[in-house]
């Protein structure tokens, strides 16, 4: 299998490296992660390559993740491949701006390996 | 407001919702205060996030230790919206370094840029899973940016809030506290 490049976006370098390991014990593999502090960084990284995952937080200074996911769908930046908001935001409210936004998937913090194996790997699946 | 709130969006969406009737539809906290200030809603999200987190339950304390003279290590998310205040996670160096070890599988010697970082995240999934257990505050209130404060002998004091809990927990010998303080409702 080809490898896996995952974007993963998120002010806290901890949580990328949580959500980095629940990715590997989800059984992603051969895994290459790119991380990104923000949500301008992550713009920076699409620019500059092409990924397979997206993962971000939507809390974040400077850019937060759903005008992150904004930006993407306005540039083009990664047409296709699927964007997984991880956040302690859990209203309906919050994830129908995420869905309209162009995500594919929400995770809620805090969260289980278990969990980001069935919500990402069906996205990784069916995209790859 | 505190700690930079990004809340002003919530704020106005809190006050008034028009329906399909146009007839408008206030949301307030006023009459489900019982709900929020439960006390009972603090220890479950607690143990939601030490469980999910880190794989460890807690207990809760009656009392804080004497800190004496080491390092304290506390962590402040801000809510803005239908509810203002915060969500305050306090513990001593060393806890704060066990709970950073279980989170993410590293060891460390002291209180490092990572761990400050870990307590942070702690204390945003705190305040997010406990708002998250109402649902007017989880759509109508919003969470800022964690900020963490490590130093000795200090104390942190909240002038006449609305309601205020504080609780202590403990999971294998590591202390630490999590307040709500709430001080405005709309």
């Amino acid at each position: 299998m080809s490898e896996i490049h995952t974007l993963i976006v998120d002010d806290s370098s901890v949580m990328r490296k949580i959500v980095e390991r629940a990715l590997r014990q989800a059984g992603l593999d051969p895994l290459v992660v790119h991380e990104a502090g923000s949500g301008v960084e992550g713009l920076d990284v699409l620019k500059s390559r092409q990924v397979d995952l997206i993962l971000s937080d939507i809390n974040m200074p400077s850019m937060d993740g759903l005008e992150f996911l904004r930006q993407i769908q306005a540039q083009n930046l990664a047409p296709g491949v699927p964007v997984v908001m991880i956040t302690t935001e859990s209203s309906e409210e919050h994830v129908k701006q995420a869905i309209q936004a162009g995500a594919r998937g929400y995770i809620r913090k805090p969260f289980t390996a278990e969990q980001v194996k069935e919500r990402v790997l069906p996205l990784v699946h069916a995209a790859v | 407001m505190l700690n930079g709130v990004r809340g002003g969006s919530y704020a106005r969406s809190a006050v008034s919702v028009k329906n399909e009737g146009e007839r408008t539809m206030s949301v307030s906290l006023r009459e489900s205060v019982q709900t929020v200030s439960d006390p009972r809603s603090l220890d479950a999200s607690v143990e939601e996030v030490f469980q999910m987190m880190l794989g460890v339950s807690c207990q809760r304390e009656d009392a804080y230790p004497d800190p004496g003279q080491s390092e304290s290590v506390t962590a402040v998310v801000g809510f803005g919206g239908l509810l203002s205040g915060a969500c305050v996670f306090r513990s001593q160096g060393e806890a704060a370094v066990k709970i950073a070890a279980h989170m993410t599988g590293m060891e460390f010697d002291s209180v490092d840029g990572t761990v400050k970082d870990a307590i942070g995240e702690i204390c945003n999934m705190l305040a997010g899973t406990w708002k998250g257990k109402v649902p007017e505050l989880a759509a109508h209130c919003g969470l800022s940016v964690p900020a963490v404060i490590t130093g000795r002998d200090y104390n942190l004091h909240v002038q006449a809030p609305e309601f205020q809990l504080n609780h202590v927990y403990s999971f294998e010998g590591a202390h630490f506290a999590v307040t709500i303080v709430c001080d405005g409702l709309q």
